[in-house]
């Protein structure tokens, strides 16, 4: 088989791929009577056409990235992290009560300590399903799937209740929110007009960071040695219930630091809502990114694009925004399948052979013998 | 499929080919057989001769060529299409499902107790009786088949067949599992068969071949290098054809044990899967510069006595000592560094990691050690060395050592395994089947690497189930049955009656 | 004692869902695929099953066959979704878990958008009404427990003596069940392990759309985004938690609902519960129950999770 044509085939795979996506996606456009075009358009292009548009989207991939890179750790290592909305929560419950208790450190301090508490919020969230499936051989899909609502039960408990806005009880609007967090949490916001803040730094270094952890350390390849092939991580000595522990921790951690960076960056408080969907979003940017910082960060970017895209479409063309989480399961669907195809050589063989029998003219090259 | 189907007179195939993707599978294959005759089908590992037999089970499609079953041309989409012409064939891996009953596995295939909303297991019943009449089969219809022994097991896949109502039956390595003794009992029945059925069998195992076909063909590379009587024929003709040229394997001719015990098992009580007592009060002692073949019908507890030694499973009671220390229930990590090798038995999920890299596979064991990193990071210039001197000296094919182990070919993946096991410099190795589907160039290769450790003074505990293998190289031959130890014997004592015998669980094996 | 009878026969139906879906994915898990995408397609049938008697009757009164009518839609479209999943899962053999979520986003985003543009809102309608038992619901404590309420609880509750004898007394069941434990063993003898794996898929995604029908136009009686609320995970979990056996499975869906009652007796009786911790409650003891439950798979189904690829030479 030719090299040209194996790089060819996947690259026409990709492409088959991506039409499909939007050929799916157009299905239900079509359905509501949307303009499929027009829509497309929208996500892609409007946010992009001027600064405030562009920091939006670039405040929404520092998030995505960051909980991306922690799911990437994950996957590599051989467990599936759907927790991160529930590790994103308890991290912004960590940092809230960090910045409540403490509202006069210096910033140079108050900053740091309180990113270290959402990491370790989220951390003993990931810790947990890490350790039901070390020990126990619980489906980490279904422990994370299952403390996600849990946390999201006692996010709404803390922000109704200790965490509630004094303004808020005697106002009696009822609003389930803290108060305005201490200005010394304030991540700084670089561009005048708008939003996007100095968290965006922390993700790109976060996600250097990872690149030397998974590829450069040894603890990486150790990790990546028991997602690959547990067994064989196993006979070749390493002890593979820990590694799956640190990688959950370490997952839990990103989620819970992102959240503290969206709260300390974004909202500077901690409301409802702040969650919304990125603990899923950050796995499809994972899976589109090929579970690697430097496709992750542009993926990221990408979705961003598309989640505040989305929000407009419902402005500008009628299309509801939960036509994101729409597009977002289909390209998960797609990407899973098409690794599938392309990983398949026997397919990939006889592609080639039908390809040399319409075009080349030639017969079936001979196979070299193994 | 039905219980009356034609008998079959002949059965030919003609120039069939057959490629996977990178391997010529069978290459232009052409064979004739008629009814009454067994037929072996005969060839090393990779020759082909599985491929073949699952093209003519329906399982594959020929790219090229033509089946013919009396006279008339037939093509099979399905193993359905197989099954109507009387055609079976009992699997070298049994395929029963092990939580179903005997019965509900020939129901599977037994479409008359198909009626619609309803399982007619009755009428199942009624034919494993007939079949049990008719052939001398016994099995009971009730028991689920993970209670049942292998041997038991290929009864079932036997009585399977028949019930299905096969004419033709086609039997992959139908010994492989089985000890001497039930061995000659296979080779009696199916002698007896032959009266009404044709026959096929795949063989690598010469001794059966002389004993049970009428005619032999040999398979080399996908191709049919020779086809004829088997009675105008010795086994070393047939090996000749086999191989392609003069084999000698390597012979262990030196003394041993004068350097003292390296291994020692005591009174090990270690338990299966399953929960039954895999080994049961085992012990034996390996010297230093002394191979110990361990030989025994697969499944008396080999895997889990290595898994054990080797951290990998607890050890209920009884002791490891390894150079003097108690290593049971130690972890895989400490018995690694206690200076233990390890060949497992599935070198594609045990010994490498297949997505990763020849070279990443050679520093498995060792990334944390200083040799390829320093303050956790990986020192790549050493270990693109190391990688790269080490496929030299084992002379790995491939381009580079960038590219994944998975995709190299089975003698490569266990070189790159040896080398790695090897380079660590061991004081001891445990090789479990380590030429198991192997060529016999690969095969040469391995055991020469293994006398070669043996005479550096390193001790070895091979397992396997080649009888010539063990003892070719090993200096005693323990033979494990049920866990335990049967006896100890001197390599030069130890015929293959004698081991068919103690493998069997007899201890009372002197020779005549 | 009429306290306890009362949450009782309030809980009963609340298990509905949760049991039908549970026995759609125990068909699919049966034939080796787990479907986590069962949220997705409860989503859409939840949607589904009050859209046709909505666009009818806009909220008002219909007549029941467009209730009905909305189930038979919920259901079919399931079956659909189940044959799509499968062809991800089955022919393109991709891995069971990561698919999963796709299908659980995409049923779940589809269903949400196809909502705000048909109907929007919080729109209640009337619904399946109760149907007690002529007779039978007059039988003093049984009576108002077991047959007074509206018929998809029969039936549901039908279906586990059906799926048993399915899944173990037909040619079918029996097909499905090698398929999912050794389907090496079933293609050497001729089934066609990939069709009845389709197959299973298609019951499992209409049981589980039916599921989705029966919270919009039985129980909540309206649609939201929220309205599934996990329980097609919880459907998942619980087929391990019963081992792939119809009546376990039964025993565990009651078990979990018992939970929910447990939530809403609580605050009947005013007790000060945060009533945040009485929400997680269920949640927190599938946890509990998949620590603790046996993880052998040694009478289920063992290829549970693995694509089947026949040209895989082992």
């Amino acid at each position: 088989m030719t090299k040209r044509f194996k790089t060819g085939y996947r690259i026409g795979v990709i492409i088959l791929a991506i039409i499909t996506a939007m050929l799916l996606g157009a299905i239900i456009l079509w359905a509501i009577g949307a303009d499929v075009f027009k829509t497309y358009l929208v996500i892609l292009t409007e946010p992009l056409k001027n600064k405030i548009g562009i920091t939006e989207v670039l405040l929404r991939t520092v998030p995505l990235t960051i909980i991306a890179l922690g799911i990437t750790v994950a996957y590599r290592s051989g467990i599936i992290n759907i927790g991160a909305e529930g590790q994103m929560a308890i991290g912004i419950l960590a940092t809230t009560a960090i910045a409540l208790a403490f509202p006069n450190l210096p910033r140079g301090v108050l900053i740091p300590f309180a990113i270290l508490a959402g990491a370790v919020g989220g951390a003993a969230w990931g810790f947990i399903p890490g350790a039901l499936k070390a020990k126990l051989e619980v489906s980490e899909l279904l422990s994370t799937v299952m403390l996600n609502y849990i946390a999201a039960q006692l996010y709404t408990f803390f922000l109704r209740g200790p965490m509630l806005d004094p303004a808020e009880l005697t106002m009696g609007s009822g609003t389930p929110q803290s108060m305005r967090l201490s200005r010394n949490l304030d991540l700084t916001r670089f561009i005048r007009g708008t939003r996007i803040h100095s968290g965006l730094f922390i993700a790109i270094a976060l996600a250097v960071i990872i690149f030397f952890l998974l590829w450069k350390t040894s603890y990486g390849f150790k990790m990546r040695a028991a997602g690959a092939s547990e067994r064989a991580a196993r006979y070749g000595g390493i002890h593979v219930p820990k590694y799956l522990i640190i990688a959950m921790m370490i997952s839990g951690a990103f989620a819970g630091i992102a959240g503290s960076i969206e709260i300390a960056g974004v909202h500077r408080r901690a409301i409802e809502g702040v969650t919304s969907g990125y603990g899923f979003s950050g796995i499809v940017v994972a899976l589109f990114g090929g579970l690697h910082p430097a496709g992750i960060v542009p993926a990221a970017f990408f979705f961003g694009l598309l989640i505040y895209g989305a929000d407009m479409t419902q402005r500008l063309v009628g299309v509801p925004a939960n036509m994101v989480q729409v597009l977002q399961g289909v390209i998960i669907l797609v990407i899973v399948a098409t690794k599938m195809i392309i990983a398949n050589p026997y397919l990939m063989q006889r592609a080639e052979a039908r390809w040399n029998a319409l075009f080349a003219g030639k017969s079936s090259s001979k196979e070299v013998e193994a | 499929m039905e219980q009356m189907t034609k008998a079959i007179d002949s059965l030919r195939i003609e120039h069939i080919t057959k490629r996977f993707p990178g391997v010529l599978a069978c290459d232009d294959v052409s064979l004739e057989m008629k009814r009454g005759e067994i037929l072996a089908l005969v060839g090393e590992n990779g020759a082909g001769k599985t491929t073949l037999m699952n093209i003519l089970m329906g399982l594959y499609y020929p790219d090229e060529g033509k089946l013919f079953i009396n006279d008339k041309e037939v093509h099979f989409k399905s193993p359905n299409d197989a099954f109507a012409y009387g055609i079976g064939m009992v699997h070298q891996q049994y395929m029963l499902v092990p939580n179903m009953t005997v019965l509900e596995n020939i129901a599977l295939g037994y479409k008359q107790a198909w009626k619609g909303l309803r399982l007619d297991l009755q009428s199942v019943r009624k034919r494993v009786k007939e079949v049990a009449k008719q052939y001398g089969l016994v099995v009971d219809p009730d028991s689920y088949i993970w209670q049942l022994s292998v041997g038991e097991q290929q009864r079932v896949e036997l009585v399977k067949t028949l019930c299905l109502g096969a004419k033709f039956l086609i039997l992959d390595e139908p010994t492989s599992a089985l000890t001497p003794q039930e061995t000659d009992d296979l080779i009696a029945l199916l002698r007896n068969m032959s009266e009404e059925l044709s026959i096929v069998f795949i063989s690598h195992k010469l001794q059966e071949v002389k004993d049970l076909s009428s005619k032999v063909a040999i398979l080399r590379h996908g191709k049919v290098v020779f086809q004829g009587n088997t009675i105008d024929h010795s086994s070393s003709d047939i090996a000749a054809l086999m191989t392609g040229h003069e084999v000698v394997l390597p012979h262990n001719d030196a003394p041993a044990c004068t350097l003292g015990p390296m291994l020692q098992l005591r009174n090990l009580k270690v338990r299966s899967d399953r929960g039954h007592l895999a080994l049961d009060d085992l012990s034996l002692y390996v010297c230093k510069g002394e191979i110990v073949g361990l030989a025994g019908v697969s499944g008396n507890g080999q895997r889990e006595l290595a898994e054990a030694i080797n951290g990998l499973r607890k050890v209920e009671s009884g002791q490891i000592l390894f150079d003097g220390e108690d290593i049971a229930n130690h972890t895989p990590a400490h018995v690694i560094s206690s200076g233990m090798g390890y060949i497992p038995e599935e070198r594609n999920t045990e010994g490498i990691v297949p997505a990763f890299s020849m070279k990443e596979n050679f520093i498995l064991k060792d990334s944390e050690s200083p040799l390829f990193s320093s303050h956790a990071f990986l020192k790549k210039k050493e270990i693109d060395q190391t990688a790269e001197r080490l496929r030299k000296e084992f002379d790995i094919r491939s381009p580079n050592t960038d590219v994944a182990a998975g995709s190299l070919s089975g003698g490569n993946i266990q070189k790159v395994i040896l080398a790695r096991e090897i380079s660590r410099n061991p004081k001891f190795l445990i090789a479990v089947y380590p030429t198991r589907g192997l060529d016999m160039g690969a095969a040469e290769f391995i055991h020469k690497q293994l006398l070669h450790l043996r005479n550096e003074g390193v001790g070895i505990l091979l397992i396997s189930e080649e009888l010539e293998e063990i003892t070719n190289l090993s200096d005693q031959v323990a033979v494990i049955f049920k866990g335990k130890i049967q006896k100890v014997i001197p390599s030069s004592e130890a015929s293959r009656r004698r081991l068919g015998i103690l493998m069997a669980g007899v201890k009372d094996d002197e020779e005549i | 004692m009429n306290f306890v009878i009362n949450i009782l026969s309030l809980g009963i139906p609340f298990s509905v869902a949760l049991l039908i879906a549970s026995l759609g994915e125990m068909f699919n898990q049966r034939a080796g695929i787990f479907n986590l995408g069962c949220e997705g397609m409860m989503a859409m049938g939840a949607f589904l099953g009050m859209l046709v008697p909505y666009s009818i009757g806009q909220g008002a009164d219909v007549p029941g066959i467009y209730n009905y009518l909305g189930l038979l839609l919920a259901s079919g479209v399931g079956a659909l979704l189940g044959l799509f999943f499968g062809l991800v899962v089955v022919t393109f053999r991709a891995p069971q878990g990561i698919a999963g979520i796709g299908m659980q986003m995409f049923g779940v985003g589809t269903a949400g958008t196809l909502f705000r543009h048909f109907v929007g809102g919080t729109q209640s309608i009337p619904g399946i009404n109760t149907a007690p038992i002529p007779g039978l619901s007059n039988i003093p404590i049984l009576g108002p427990l077991f047959f007074n309420h509206n018929p998809l609880v029969y039936v549901a509750f039908l279906l586990v003596p059906l799926s048993w004898y399915v899944l173990f007394k037909t040619p079918w069941g029996l097909r499905v069940r090698a398929v999912g434990t050794q389907p090496r063993a079933a293609d050497s003898i001729g089934i066609q392990v990939n069709r009845v794996r389709f197959q299973a898929l298609a019951l499992g995604g209409a049981l589980a759309g039916l599921a989705g029908a029966y919270l919009s136009l039985c129980q909540a009686k309206m649609f939201s985004d929220e309205i599934i609320a996990g329980r097609g995970f919880i459907a998942v979990a619980l087929v391990y938690f019963g081992h792939w056996h119809p009546v376990k499975i039964m025993g565990g869906a009651l078990l979990f609902t018992l939970a929910q009652a447990l939530q809403l007796a609580i605050q009947g009786l005013g007790i000060d519960f945060p009533y945040e911790f009485l929400v997680m409650l269920p949640y927190l003891l599938v946890i509990i129950v998949l620590a603790f439950s046996k993880k052998s798979l040694l009478m289920g189904p063992t290829a549970l999770g693995k694509p089947f690829n026949r040209e895989m030479r082992t």
